[in-house]
């Protein structure tokens, strides 16, 4: 079975939900957001978690330029990665602009894209 | 709380060694150790070996019991992974065990094999101590989540490229004769700047090296020291360990390493110091922005502050708080597993007057080791001071 097959329980929904423009984050009932899988909110512990809908909006914390990959993006560089946040919750993502047009502070619209190498699902930025 | 003394430090030359194993690496570092101890090896009670990627790099996992007879012993042997922190945490053990009373003589090392594995095979090697689905597979390597916290910082706080370059040209500067360091050369601030990319704003020469290598050391009892009229000049008086969340993006900042604030707080706690103690430090500089982080972490500077410390001249051998006078894993070279056993080397070294750079730190008395895992998920701090 190669690593494709293996599904993912929590994050293969979070992905799917993703591509559908409906991102969610889990919730406890003291307000911590965090992206699944989890059995426990990581902050407090509470396993009285829920799904909250989160933007598909957010703000560029931090990017850089990989020229270096690892072996499973060996055709996609030169690349920019960056963090946004969405609310309460950051995520690590693949930026679709050219590395000149970005800049910290940047709004970006998450969504779902792929690995020229392997053509597995990644995170997406495209400049709002 | 009792002092575990170091009685023998030993370490390979960091470098490229393609032909050479974990195993052959860890024999020699493991046997100069116990020859610099003194020691029979009968005497050994325990060993811990730091390792990361043993299974991705030579398929080698299970290295406690293969190290063991790799030099010699047949003490009980345990390998300790936290990712670049596997040295580090396998001295914390080793600490333990002697301070418990469990042990009275342990072996601790760590070896790593990565050059074998070429440019990308060990950028994907090392990837894996960061969050599978969340880093990466959205294409995350330990030069872009460094270089990551660079671009934060710089935007949050100010700095640049050319305050970075300052920390690579020290550290080279340290590693010039250091016979055991992978890189001897010195460098200018317009090498680092002009070197090819990695994951910008992170240049080839603001990275550590891929390295082989190993380091060990033997820590012993007060007691086993007196009794068998061993020199231990030196002693490690606390540990500290702090953990944070494994993915960057899950930080509260991605300019602050609480792991380090929380390990350093408990180490200098431990040995009954504060930091105005300390005299030099070894920080855990995988990547330029790292040291910068490292120092202020651990209470040297203010957040924000610690960008110009090398450009200043406050972290040079001349400097008021030395950081890094082994070339630090910038130049002396970065083989994962070991690292944190190297610092401890090189540390003693510095102290007992037989490194090149021991001039700078004459009458020290305090110094601070300061290992690192993932994008500082993991931290573990020692304090090193002049036995009594
Ligand atoms: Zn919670």
């Amino acid at each position: 079975m190669s690593d494709d097959e293996i599904t993912n329980d929590g994050y293969d929904q979070a992905l799917d939900a993703i591509e559908n423009g409906e991102p969610y984050a889990l919730e406890c009932p003291d307000g911590h957001q965090s992206m699944p899988p989890r059995q426990v909110c990581p902050e407090c512990g509470s396993d009285d978690l829920e799904e909250v809908e989160i933007p598909t909006s957010g703000e560029l914390l931090s990017y850089n330029v990989t020229y270096v990959p690892t072996p499973d993006f060996s055709d996609d560089v030169p690349f920019v990665l960056g963090v946004a946040e969405f609310d309460d919750v950051r995520l690590t993502g693949r930026v679709q602009a050219d590395a000149e047009d970005v800049e910290v502070g940047s709004a970006v619209e998450v969504g779902l894209g792929e690995s020229e190498t392997t053509g597995r699902p990644l995170v997406t930025f495209d400049l709002a | 709380m009792a002092s575990a003394h170091i009685a023998g430090v030993g370490m390979t030359e960091f470098g490229e060694y393609p032909e050479r194993t974990g195993r052959d690496l860890f024999g020699e570092a493991g046997g100069t150790a116990i020859e610099d101890a003194g020691i029979d090896r009968e005497e050994i009670d325990a060993l811990y070996v730091g390792n990361f990627m043993g299974e991705l790099s030579e398929n080698q996992g299970h290295m406690g019991p293969l190290m063991a007879k790799a030099v010699g012993i047949d003490a009980p042997a345990t390998r300790i992974e936290s990712a670049c922190a596997s040295g580090g945490m396998a001295v914390r053990q080793a600490v333990k065990d002697v301070r418990n009373g469990e042990a009275d003589v342990v072996l601790v090392g760590g070896v790593e094999r990565m050059h074998n594995m070429g440019t990308t095979g060990a950028t994907g090697g090392l990837s894996v101590a960061a969050d599978d689905l969340w880093e990466i597979r959205q294409g995350i390597t330990f030069p872009g989540a460094y270089a990551l916290m660079a671009q934060r910082y710089f935007a949050v706080h100010g700095g640049d490229r050319e305050d970075l370059a300052h920390v690579a040209v020290k550290n080279h500067a340290n590693a010039a004769n250091n016979p055991l360091a992978q890189y001897q050369t010195e460098i200018s601030v317009e090498k680092v700047l002009d070197a090819p990319p990695v994951a910008l704003p992170m240049g080839l020469f603001d990275s550590s090296p891929i390295t082989d290598g190993a380091a060990a050391t033997v820590l012993v009892s007060e007691a086993y020291a007196e009794e068998h009229g061993l020199e231990t000049p030196v002693a490690i008086t606390g540990t500290g360990q702090g953990t944070d969340n494994l993915a960057l993006a899950e930080r509260e900042s991605m300019v602050r390493t609480p792991a380090t604030e929380d390990a350093g707080r408990r180490a200098y706690e431990d040995a009954g110091i504060s930091k105005d103690d300390v005299d030099f430090l070894e920080v855990h500089d995988c990547f330029t922005i790292a040291e910068v982080l490292a120092i202020e972490g651990l209470g040297f500077y203010e957040e924000g502050e610690g960008i110009t410390a090398a450009r200043e001249g406050e972290t040079t051998a001349d400097g008021e708080l030395p950081v890094n006078l082994s070339g630090g894993l910038k130049a002396k070279g970065h083989p994962v597993g070991a690292t944190g056993v190297a610092q401890i080397s090189e540390m003693t070294k510095l102290f007992r007057g037989d490194h090149v750079n021991s001039d700078a730190v004459e009458d020290a008395e305090v110094g601070l080791t300061h290992n690192a895992g993932g994008t500082v998920a993991s931290a573990v701090v020692h304090v090193l001071e002049v036995a009594e």
